[in-house]
Parts: C-alpha cells; structure tokens; sequence
C-alpha cells in the first residue's frame, strides 16, 4: 500500500511542540481588540431609538425622521417603543416632576449597552422652565451620554447629537458594562 | 346693540336677584358683574334657561388671589373691592371668574364672585355645565378652592401629593430645594 | 369527602371580570403624555380614568413672573404646532389693554402667518389620523410640506418650530422679498400635495368604514363640554371665533365654515381638510390685499413695549431710555382687566389678563381649548373599542402642551 505508513504519521506527530505565543494574544490583544472593532461597527450603525417625546422637541424630532433630514440612513430607521428592545433613549422635551419615575422606570427597563440623549435644552437642565413642577434636568435621574441643546434643536443638531452617540458606541470597550467605574456611576444614580 | 343687550342681561339679573348683584361695569366692552357668592349657581342656571339671555356656552372658570395688602385693597378695576370690603371680613381675597356666552346672539357676560381667602367654598358648576368639572378641579390644585358637590375634586395638574397650592401669590415660583444656582449669577 | 369545589367554581356567571388596561403615559399611539387606565370588558372599554399633568410646566405663575415682552416664548409652548397663532393672539391681547391702533398692512401680514400655521397644525392632525388608521406614507409627504412653512418662519423670524413671532404692535423687521417669495411657491407647491393626500384618503373604502361612526358626539353634549374649533364644528355647530368676534380684519374677507354632521371621525378629518383649503383662499386674498398698499409700517407706534431703530437709540435720549426700560423690562402698563381670544388650531384660544400696573401681570390665564375638551374623551370612548378610542385621541388633536401647561 502506497503514501503514510502509521508509522510515519506518528512520528511527524511526535515532532511537533508549541512554540511561544508573542504578546497581545491573549486578554485584550488582537484578537479582542478586533472583535471590539467589529462589534462596535455594527452596533453603532444600527441603533434602535426609543423616541421619549414629550413637548415640542418630539415635532422636530418627527421632522428629522421625515423624508427631508432622514435619520434612517444613519440605521435609526426602527423605532422601539418598548424599552426592551431598545438601545438608545432619545429624551425630548420637558420632563415634570410628575414623570420623574416613569422616565426611570423606562430606563430601568431597557438592557445592556444603553446610552441615553438628552434632546433639548428641558431635558438637558430644565431649559426655560425653572419652575416648581419641572425637572431640573434629566441627569437628576439617570446618567446621560450626550447632550443637544437648543430650544428646539435644529434636525441636523439631533443629527449631530446622534453621530456623537455612534461615536461613543463604536469606540466603547466590551467590558464598559460590567467594570466597576461603571457599576459606581449607576450607584450613584440608584440604579442597580 | 350690544349696549342694549348688556342692558336687557341686567335688568334680568336685577329683576330677580337684585340684592346679589354688587356692581356693574363694562370693561373693554366685556360686561362685568360682581356678584354676592350665596346665589351664584341659582344665577348661572336663570341665565341658562331664561329664553331671554339663554349663556348656554361656559367658555371659562378660573379663579384669581387678591392677597392681603394695603395695595390690593385698593382697586384693580376701580370700586369693587371697596364694596367687598366693607361687606367680607378677612382682607385677602379669591375671586372666581365665570364667563359664559351666548352664541345664538353672540353675547358674553362675565360673573365675578369674591371668596374670603381662608377657606373659599363654592357650590360647583357641575351639574349645568359639564365642562366646569376639570376647570373647577384645576382652580381647587391652583388656589386650593373647594366646589361642594363636585364628584372628583382631586388635584390634575400638579403631583398628587402636593400640600400647598401654587398659585397662590405667597408661593414661590421655583423650587426651592435646589443648591446648585448661585445667587449672585441670579442677581439675588 | 373533601371539599373540591375551587374558586372558579363558585363564580357566579353574572359577575363579570373586568381587565384594566394602562394606556400610559409613555406610549406610541397617545400623541403626547396622557395615561388613561382603561376598564375592559375584553375589547370594548367600559370606563375610562384619564391622568394629565406630566407636562404641567407652570406656565401661569411664570407668566405672573415675567415682562410683557417676554411672555411670547412662554405662550409659543402652549399649541406648538401652531405657535405663531398664540404669539399673535398675545401680542393682540396687549395692544387690547393699550388699546393701540394697528395698521392694516400689518393686519394682514398677520393673518397671513396665523393662517399658515393653522395649515401646519392641520397637517399634523390629519397626517397623524393617517398613521393612525395605518397610511404610513401620506405622514412622510405632509411632513415635506411642513418644511416649506419653516423656511418661510425662518426668513421672517429666524426660528423653525417655536418662534416667538412678531412684537407688541407689529413686526419685528419687514417681510424680505425672499420671504413673499417664499410664501408664493408654498401656495404654488402646497395644494397639489395636499389634494394628492386627499385623494388618498378622501374615498377610500377602508379609511371610510374606519372613521365614519367612530368616536362621534352630538353637538348638544359638544357645547355643554364647551367644545370649541373643529371638534366642534364636525359636530355641526358654525361656531368661529374668526366669524363671531373678528379681530385682525377677518371681517373682510370671503371664507366659508365648514360643518360635518355627526362629530366623528371622519368628520373631524374632513373638516380640517376643507379648513386648510379655505387657509390658502385667505391666504390669497391677503396677498391681493397688500398688493394694493405695496410699502408701509410694519408695526404700530407703540414706543413703551417696541425697540426703537438702533440710529435714534445711539442719538436720541428718548429713544435710548425707551430701549433700556424695554429690555429691561420696567415698561409703564395701564391697569385693567381684558379677555381677549383668538381661533387657534384646536379652538378659541383665550387670554385673560389683569394687569395692576406693575412691569408683570398680575394674572394670566390661558383658556385653553384642549384641556377643555380632553374632558370629554372619556365620555366618548365608552362603549367602544381600544383601537377606536386610540384613533378617536388622535382625531382630537390633543396637543400636550396645551393640555398641561
């Protein structure tokens, strides 16, 4: 019978050792740092808002989901009402005191990774309404990735306002979530 | 003609209830009467079913807090609170506003009752009007008002657990638990 | 023997369950923060609990709080669909109290702002009726359109949504050419759109069988709610604040009130639609008018409350004191007490001002023609099913805004 005896294939086998592996192999080395990159990669291009709109700040909002400043090139295109199903809590427009824990509770129940924009100058510190009845500000209640300003902002602010987020996720490390900075900021919020 | 229904409307008012009216005037061309508030939903239901006057339309309700001050004892409109005065006790006052409409002949007419500002207590306009049901539920959040009969007075506007009432001129406008404003940027 | 009877046993067939359902405050189909908690009798709605103020942002003590001049922005939050119309009709409750004269030509350029954002405002509802009922795509052309009338508050006052139009007496700088330009191509690009969406919508057999009966209340139980504007008139009352007490001269001109018949639906849709169209008759009419009075003023002369041109400010002492108390807000007001209402997107839109000579009110309260009618709702969607009552709210045009202020 032709080719490898048994033989052979055992002794080519009993040459072979594992050499040393160079550094950045393993931990957060080349591997992982590429799987960061292609994970942020897609994530950042397909954000799922859930448009939060309150007052005035939703018609615009509505206005930079039309035809004109379409936000769905940027992959924003499904909106989720359901916290659950979504990764990016767009806050717009005036928040009370009354809807203080409803807005918590959206929060709460929305999964790792979330980021949240504060749309408008209401969200963002209370804007023009400093008032016995409004929130001074949604980062009162719960932590806040990027802030737009404006009363209302323009559609190419909210634009812009986005990108920085897709900014943010792209460039975000896989173990953010789970390090204890991050867990001490919630603290600080109360929020498990 | 609208003079002459402004009068028709009055001499109806004083026909019947000549000692409940307090004063008349016409304050950029909106008839104003201020009235006794013992009577108050007995008038508003001859004006709605009188086929003379016939105001079946409520367009609003909304109170109003005169606090206690030598300057408001003083006049916005001109007499009135020198005729209040001298017939209430306490100085401070919570005026209710009713403005009612006629639309078949396209006449208004404005109701003004004076509450002592301690415990102002109204029969409600409920059972004439249905709309009066939140408006008299926002004035009781706002000023603390109290419509007897009223079948849900409960705040709507402001958090449920609220104790003061807002809009009454001794309250503040902005929270007060704050510490992150600087007064000196505020000009305080 | 054991007793195996179990609960479900002893129910007696004629107590019924009922289920309640949180339609809450945050949810896609209530176009705004409103929660209604919902008794069901499985489909249909038995009761109905509304619970409104998650927006109440206070707007009438801060309106005791701030300057004439700076109460504009505040009444833009009110309707902001259509703000320019609550500017306005602000800005015509002062010049009441001052009992100033203002200009024709400034009479119709006003009308012509307050007549496009009724159109915008109306766009907004019906589109929305569309979503609603499923049609996607004519929400997607409306909207186009809405950015038409943006450019044109651009070229005039610089802001696109709330837009703190116009000043006490007038205008704040004429209308540039750019900006008459402007309103010539909306009234060129508008209407085929709009009868495009029409056509969608107007006839068509599944948008019919799902309005029409749906929602509906008879104009006696609308005037005792003290409906007003085109939940109102779809009820078939002819009830207009622009007809029954003209204010800006809308005594001259030629438009007609459209009524419907049964308060529904289908009605109100139909109702707002015939309204944009007679907007844009006004709308021409308007222009024809300032075409025979081509250059004018564009505000009244009303030094206490109107910036004087900054020329006579840096040469004239008068001026400059003027400018300062302005800006700074120590204007000398008369006392009084004025109501004064115009006919906004949803209704009459009343402010009711009492002024005790201070450089603030001392009282404003805002007749707010949504919070009125929001009472009724409840009524209305008893007896019908969820679906209906979420189509019916939004055929109410139930602004948040103005619901809570």
């Amino acid at each position: 019978m032709g080719g490898l005896s048994m033989e052979d294939i055992t002794t080519t086998r009993r040459n072979i050792s594992i050499g040393e592996k160079p550094d950045g192999i393993e931990g957060t080395g080349f591997f992982a740092t590429s799987l960061e990159k292609v994970v942020g990669m897609a994530r950042k291009n397909s954000i799922w808002p859930l448009p939060f709109a309150t007052s005035c700040c939703g018609i615009e909002f509505m206005a930079t989901m039309g035809a004109h400043y379409d936000l769905g090139r940027f992959g924003a295109e499904r909106l989720s009402f359901s916290p659950r199903q979504a990764d990016l809590l767009m806050v717009m427009g005036t928040i009370a005191k009354k809807m203080g824990p409803v807005l918590r509770q959206v929060y709460e129940q929305m999964a790792e990774p979330r980021w949240v924009l504060s749309v408008g100058a209401c969200a963002s510190s209370g804007g023009i309404f400093d008032t016995y009845s409004v929130l001074q500000g949604i980062d009162r209640i719960i932590p806040v990735d990027v802030y737009v300003p404006g009363c209302p902002p323009r559609p190419e602010q909210i634009i812009d306002g986005v990108i920085k987020i897709q900014r943010l996720v792209e460039t975000e490390s896989l173990r953010r979530r789970d390090s204890p900075e991050y867990k001490a900021m919630l603290n600080k919020y109360g929020i498990e | 003609m609208a003079d002459s229904q402004d009068e028709k409307v009055v001499n109806i008012l004083k026909e019947k209830f000549e000692d409940q009216v307090l004063l008349v005037e016409q304050l950029y061309d909106f008839l104003t009467v201020t009235l006794k508030k013992d009577r108050i939903i007995e008038i508003i239901e001859h004006l709605y079913e009188n086929p003379e006057t016939k105001y079946q339309f409520l367009t609003t309700l909304f109170a109003v807090h005169y606090p206690h001050t030598d300057e408001s004892r003083r006049t916005i409109t001109g007499q009135a609170s020198d005729i209040v005065v001298s017939n209430e006790g306490p100085a401070g006052f919570i005026a209710i506003v009713y403005q009612l409409h006629n639309m078949v002949s396209n006449h208004r007419v404005r109701l003004k009752i004076y509450l002592p500002e301690e415990n102002p207590q109204v029969p409600t306009l409920t059972n004439v009007f249905a709309a009066a049901n939140w408006m008299e539920r926002e004035t009781y959040d706002f000023y603390g008002v109290t419509f007897d009969g009223h079948p849900n007075l409960k705040r709507i506007l402001n958090v449920e657990d609220m104790i003061i009432f807002p809009m009454r001129k001794e309250y503040p406008l902005e929270d007060q638990t704050r510490e992150d404003k600087q007064d000196e940027m505020f000009g305080r | 023997m054991a007793d195996t009877t179990t609960d479900i046993d002893k129910v007696q067939p004629e107590e019924k369950q009922y289920s309640y359902l949180n339609l809450g405050p945050t949810h896609p189909a209530t176009h705004g923060i409103f929660q209604n908690v919902l008794k069901m009798d499985g489909e249909i709605i038995v009761e109905a609990t509304p619970t409104i103020g998650y927006i109440h942002r206070a707007f009438e003590k801060l309106s005791e709080r701030r300057p004439y001049n700076q109460i504009t922005p505040i009444t833009d939050r009110l309707n902001y669909c259509s703000a320019p119309i609550n500017n306005i009709g602000w800005h015509m409750t002062v010049e009441k109290l001052l009992k100033t004269e203002i200009p024709k030509r400034v009479q119709y350029m006003r009308i012509i702002i307050m007549e496009l954002a009724r159109i915008t405002d109306h766009v907004v509802c019906n589109a929305v009726i569309g979503v609603d009922t499923g049609a996607l795509t004519g929400f997607v052309y409306m909207f186009q359109q809405r950015e038409l009338v943006y450019e044109i508050y651009e070229e005039i006052c610089g802001a696109r949504l709330t837009t703190n139009i116009g000043r006490i007496g007038g205008f704040e700088r004429d209308f540039s050419q750019k900006a008459w330009d402007k309103i010539d191509k909306f009234l060129v690009e508008f209407p085929k759109v709009l009868k495009e969406f029409e056509n969608l919508l107007k006839r068509n057999r599944i948008f019919m069988d799902r309005t029409i009966g749906c929602g509906g209340i008879n104009a006696e139980r609308a005037l005792n709610y003290s409906f007003t504007g085109p939940n109102l008139r779809a009820a078939g009352v002819d009830y207009d604040v622009r007809v029954a007490k003209p204010y800006s001269s809308y005594e001259e001109f030629d438009f007609n009130i459209p009524v419907g018949i049964n308060g529904d639906v289908y009605d109100r849709f139909m109702v707002r639609q015939e309204e944009m169209w007679q907007s844009l008759g006004i709308i021409r009419q308007a222009l024809d008018k300032l075409a025979k009075l081509p250059s004018g003023p564009f505000h009244a002369e009303v030094p206490e409350f109107y910036l004087p041109p900054k020329e006579e400010v840096y040469n004239n002492m008068e001026a400059l004191i003027y400018q300062f108390k302005i800006v700074m807000g120590e204007t000398d007001v008369p006392k009084g007490e004025v109501y004064h209402c115009v006919e906004g997107g949803n209704g009459e839109l009343g402010f009711y001002l009492i002024s005790d000579g201070g450089r603030t009110p001392f009282r404003l309260h805002y007749r707010r023609p949504c919070f009125i009618f929001y009472q009724a709702y409840s009524e209305i969607i008893k007896g019908s099913m969820l679906s209906d009552a979420i189509l019916t709210m939004s055929s109410m045009n139930v602004i948040a805004g103005e619901l809570d202020a």
